[in-house]
C-alpha cells in the first residue's frame, strides 16, 4: 500500500494550534483516499488547501480508490476502519452501499446547497445514483488517437466507431480489459441503438454480436488496466488510437504538446464521488462531514476544473467554470459535458452492470484468452 | 522419589538425585530455545498458517445465505425443486418476513451480491424488493406472492429459487466448483457453459509455462553456473556480481526494462529495423503475450537457478573429472556420466525454487503478458479487488497451494528431497 503523506508545511502548524480550541469536539487529522497522480493533485489544490488554511486539518492522502471496496470490506471485517472519506467510482458507490459499508446521506441536509438557490438534491439531480454516493465530478471514457498517424487523405476520427474501421484507420488500438464500456461501443458501432444497448447485451445473440464487432479488432488491440497505460501508449507511437479517461488524455494534449486528438463522439460517461465509511466515530464522523459540506459546494467544485479537465457534477458550478490555473486556456470545451463534445455521449448504466457484471465479465476474460 | 535415597543413586554437587537435576536443565534448555524461536513461530503462525486458514475457511463458508433468510430456508424445504413452478404461498410469506429484518442492517443487499455470482440480475432484485417490503404489514397484506411478482416476475422463477436452495447451507463446494469451471444444478455436478470456462485453462497455462521458464532457465543458468564454479575466484566473484546485481534490482524496474525493450516501437524491433532484417510494417510482436512472459520471466528467475547450481557445483571435486579423463574418457563422456550427476542436486533446487515462484507470478504477466499471457494470480488478484469474490478467491488460492504441494510430494517421490542441496 502506498501512502503518500501530504501534510502541513512548517507554516500551516501555527494555524494547527490556533484552531485546536476551536475544532476541539472533532478530530484534528484526517485520511482521505483517492487515486493519485494529477487526479489527488486536483483535489489537493481546490479542495484540500483551502480546507486546510480554514481549520488547521492535517489530511493525510492515501492513493487506494482501485482498491477501495476490498480494502475497506478488510477494514471492516477487521473492526478497524482507518479511513474517513473515500473518492470512488459510482457504481464502486453503490456496490459498498449495498454491503452496508458506505454511510446513507441526507443530501438537503448534510451537503451545502447551490449558491444559485437550488437545494443539494436538484443542484446534483440526475448524479445522486445511490444514497451513499456524494458526485464531485463527471468523467468520460474516450478516445485519443495519433494526429500524425492519420492516413493521408482520411479525415481525423471524431468517435469511438473508428477504433472498429481498420480500412481507414490501420494500427494498433488500446482498450480497457473489462467488459463494461467496450461492450457498449461494439453495439452500438454495430448499429444497435444506445437505449437498446443493455436489452440486448441481457441476450446470449448480443453478447455473441458484440464479441463479434470486438473480434474484428482483436488482433491489433492492447488491453490495458491503468488509465496511464494508453496516454503511454499513444506518446511511444505504440498504438493509433485507445481509449482511457478524459483528463487523462487532456494532459497529453495541453501539457505535454503531444500529437494526440480527441474522438468525443460516443464517449461514455460515468460520476467520481465520495463516499463515507460507515461506522466512524462521532468526532471523526463530525469532521468528515464538515469537509465534505465545505470540499462538494458550488465553488469548490467548479474550482477542481482549473486543474483538470472533468466536469463539476453541479449544475450550479457550470458557469463558474473558468480558465487552467497554470495553463491560461479556458477548461469549458475540454469538459466532457460541453454540448460540442456530448454528440452520441452515454452514461453506463450502473443498476445494470451491478447484475451483470459477474456474468459478463467471466464471459468477457474466456473471450480475450481465446 | 518417595523413597529414601539410598547411596546407590547418582546424585549432583547441591544434592539432588542427578536424573532430575539432568531433566531440569534439558527442560531450561529446551524453554530458552522455544523462546529464541519464538518471534518467528508467533510470526509464522500469524502471518502464515492463519491467513491461510482464513482462505481455507472462507473457500467454504456461506453463512450468509441462511443467516438473512431463516425461515425462507425453513419453508423451501417443502418445495420440490425439480419442479417448473414457483414455490408456496408459505415461502413469499416467510421471505417477506425475513426481508423486513434484514433490511435494517442491509444484510438483504449483500446477499444480493453474494447470490449474483450464481444467478446475474439477483441484486437487482433483491435491491428493489428491499425498498417495497419495509411498508408491508406482514399480519394483513397478504399474500405476498403477487407482491413480489408487482416487484419484479422473476421472483416467481424457478430458477431462482433454486439457486438460493443450492447456497443454503452453511457450508458449500460451490466455490470449488465454480474454480474448476463447474456449477451444481439440483445436486448434479455439470460443467459451465465453454464462454464462461476460464480457470482451468489458466491453471494449466500456468503450469505448463512455469514448467518452460523452469527449463529456459535451466539451459541459460547451467553453463554460467559451471563458469563460475570452474573460473578463478578473480573472474569467478566479478561474474558473480554480474549474476547479482540484477537479482538485487527492483522487480518493476526490470519487467518495465524488459516493455521498453520488447514493445513494437521498443529497442529490439528497432534495431532490427535499422539494419534492415525487419521491414518498418512488420515488426515483431514480442510483448503483450506468451513470449514477453517467457522471457522477462526467466531472466528475472534465472538467479534462483545460478545460485544453487553454483554452490552445489562449487562442491564437486575437479580431480573426478580428471580421473575420469586419464582412464580414457572423452570430455563428453566425463561431463555426462562424473560431473552431471553430481549436479543433479542443485538442479532440483534450482527447478523447484523457480517452478514455485513462477507459479505464483503476478507482477510480470500482468504488465507484460497481455491477455494470451496472464496467470491464474492475475484472476485471483482480479477476483479479490474487483469482482469482490472472496470465497472463490480462497478455493483458487486453495487448489493452487495443494497443486504445489502434490508436486512438492511427487518430487520427494521420485527425486527425493534429501537430494535437494542449496549449498
Amino acid at each position: 500500500m502506498k501512502l503518500t503523506t501530504t501534510i502541513l508545511d512548517a507554516a500551516s502548524a501555527i494555524a494547527l494550534a490556533s484552531v485546536a480550541t476551536a475544532g476541539s469536539h472533532m478530530a484534528n487529522e484526517m485520511t482521505i483516499v483517492s487515486w493519485g497522480g494529477a487526479y489527488s493533485a486536483s483535489q489537493q489544490a481546490a479542495y484540500h488547501d483551502p480546507y486546510i488554511a480554514n481549520s488547521g486539518i492535517a489530511i493525510i492522502n492515501d492513493e487506494s480508490s482501485g482498491d477501495a471496496v476490498a480494502k475497506l470490506r478488510a477494514m471492516n471485517e477487521a473492526g478497524n476502519v482507518t479511513w474517513d472519506l473515500v473518492d470512488v467510482e459510482a457504481a464502486d458507490g453503490m456496490r459498498l452501499c449495498d454491503e452496508g459499508l458506505a454511510m446513507e446521506i441526507d443530501f438537503d441536509t448534510q451537503l451545502a446547497p447551490g449558491d444559485d438557490g437550488s437545494t443539494a438534491t436538484d443542484d446534483f439531480g440526475d448524479m445522486l445514483v445511490s444514497d451513499c454516493f456524494i458526485p464531485q465530478i463527471v468523467f468520460s471514457t474516450t478516445f485519443g488517437y495519433r494526429t500524425d498517424m492519420v492516413p493521408e487523405g482520411a479525415a481525423a476520427p471524431t468517435d469511438a466507431c473508428a477504433v472498429f474501421d481498420l480500412d481507414t484507420y490501420p494500427g494498433n488500438r488500446a482498450l480497457n480489459k473489462r467488459p463494461i464500456g467496450n461492450m457498449e461501443w461494439a453495439l452500438l458501432c454495430d448499429g444497435v441503438a444506445i437505449e437498446d444497448v443493455y436489452d440486448t447485451l441481457e441476450t446470449d445473440e448480443g453478447i455473441a454480436r458484440a464479441f463479434a464487432k470486438l473480434d474484428t479488432i482483436k488482433a491489433v488491440t492492447r488491453w490495458w488496466t491503468a488509465g496511464a497505460e494508453t496516454p503511454q501508449l499513444l506518446a511511444d507511437g505504440e498504438i493509433f488510437m485507445g481509449s482511457t479517461y478524459n483528463g487523462r488524455l487532456f494532459s497529453v494534449i495541453a501539457e505535454q504538446n503531444q500529437p494526440v486528438g480527441m474522438a468525443w463522439g460516443y464517449q461514455m460517461l460515468d460520476i467520481d464521488g465520495w463516499i463515507i465509511p460507515t461506522g466512524l466515530a462521532d468526532d471523526r464522523l463530525a469532521r468528515t462531514l464538515d469537509y465534505v459540506y465545505f470540499a462538494t459546494d458550488t465553488q469548490r467544485l467548479a474550482d477542481q476544473a482549473k486543474y483538470i479537465s472533468y466536469g463539476p457534477a453541479r449544475a450550479s458550478s457550470a458557469p463558474l467554470v473558468g480558465d487552467h490555473a497554470t495553463l491560461g486556456i479556458p477548461m469549458a470545451p475540454h469538459m466532457p459535458t460541453d454540448p460540442a463534445n456530448m454528440t452520441g455521449a452515454f452514461v453506463t448504466n450502473y443498476l445494470w452492470w451491478a447484475d451483470y457484471r459477474d456474468e459478463l465479465d467471466a464471459k468477457f476474460q474466456a473471450w480475450l484468452a481465446q | 522419589m518417595s523413597e529414601p535415597t539410598t547411596t546407590a543413586t547418582m546424585q549432583a554437587a547441591d544434592g539432588t538425585p542427578l536424573k532430575v537435576s539432568l531433566a531440569r536443565a534439558l527442560r531450561r534448555q529446551k524453554m530458552r530455545a522455544l523462546l529464541l524461536i519464538a518471534p518467528l513461530l508467533g510470526f509464522i503462525l500469524l502471518g502464515f498458517v492463519f491467513p491461510i486458514g482464513q482462505m481455507l475457511f472462507r473457500s467454504v463458508e456461506n453463512d450468509v445465505v441462511r443467516d438473512t433468510l431463516p425461515t425462507t430456508i425453513e419453508a423451501l424445504e417443502n418445495w420440490d425443486s425439480t419442479s417448473n413452478e414457483a414455490p408456496p404461498e408459505e415461502v413469499f410469506a416467510a421471505l417477506a418476513a425475513d426481508l423486513q429484518v434484514a433490511v435494517d442492517t442491509k444484510a438483504h443487499t449483500v446477499l444480493g451480491r453474494r447470490l449474483n455470482f450464481e444467478y446475474s440480475g439477483i441484486t437487482t432484485l433483491f435491491r428493489k424488493i428491499g425498498r417495497d417490503v419495509e411498508d408491508w404489514d406482514l399480519a394483513t397484506d397478504g399474500p405476498f406472492a403477487p407482491r413480489f411478482e408487482d416487484s419484479d416476475d422473476e421472483w416467481l422463477d424457478p430458477d431462482l429459487w433454486r439457486a438460493v436452495l443450492a447456497y443454503s447451507d452453511r457450508y458449500t463446494s460451490g466455490y470449488y466448483l465454480a474454480a474448476i469451471d463447474k456449477t451444481m444444478v439440483n445436486g448434479v455436478i455439470e460443467s459451465r457453459p465453454a464462454d464462461q470456462s476460464l480457470h482451468l485453462m489458466l491453471f494449466g497455462r500456468t503450469a505448463w509455462m512455469s514448467v518452460l521458464i523452469c527449463f529456459c532457465t535451466l539451459l541459460l543458468g547451467y553453463p554460467i553456473a559451471f563458469l563460475l564454479a570452474t573460473l578463478k575466484a578473480r573472474h569467478a566473484n566479478l561474474l558473480l556480481i554480474l549474476v547479482l546485481l540484477p537479482f538485487w534490482t527492483s522487480l518493476l524496474v526490470r519487467t518495465s526494462a524488459w516493455k521498453v525493450l520488447l514493445q513494437e516501437q521498443g529497442v529490439i524491433n528497432d534495431l532490427l529495423v535499422a539494419i534492415g532484417l525487419l521491414a518498418d510494417d512488420g515488426r515483431l510482436q514480442l510483448i503483450n503475450n506468451k513470449l514477453g512472459v517467457i522471457i522477462a520471466m526467466t531472466h528475472i528467475l534465472l538467479p534462483f537457478m545460478i545460485l544453487p547450481l553454483y554452490s552445489v557445483m562449487k562442491t564437486i571435486p575437479p580431480s573426478y573429472v580428471r580421473a575420469a579423463k586419464s582412464l580414457g574418457a572423452t570430455d563428453w563422456t566425463a561431463f555426462w556420466r562424473v560431473y552431471f550427476p553430481q549436479s543433479v542436486p542443485g538442479i532440483g533446487a534450482g527447478a523447484i525454487l523457480v517452478f514455485i515462484l513462477a507459479v505464483g507470478y503476478y507482477i510480470t504477466p500482468e504488465l507484460v503478458g497481455g491477455p494470451s499471457g496472464s496467470f491464474i494470480s492475475n484472476r485471483i488478484a482480479y477476483q479479490w479487488s474487483g469482482a469482490g469474490n472472496w470465497g472463490l478467491v480462497g478455493a483458487l488460492g486453495a487448489i493452487l497451494l495443494v497443486a504445489v504441494l502434490i508436486l512438492y510430494w511427487v518430487y520427494d517421490k521420485i527425486v527425493g528431497i534429501d537430494n535437494v542441496k542449496l549449498g
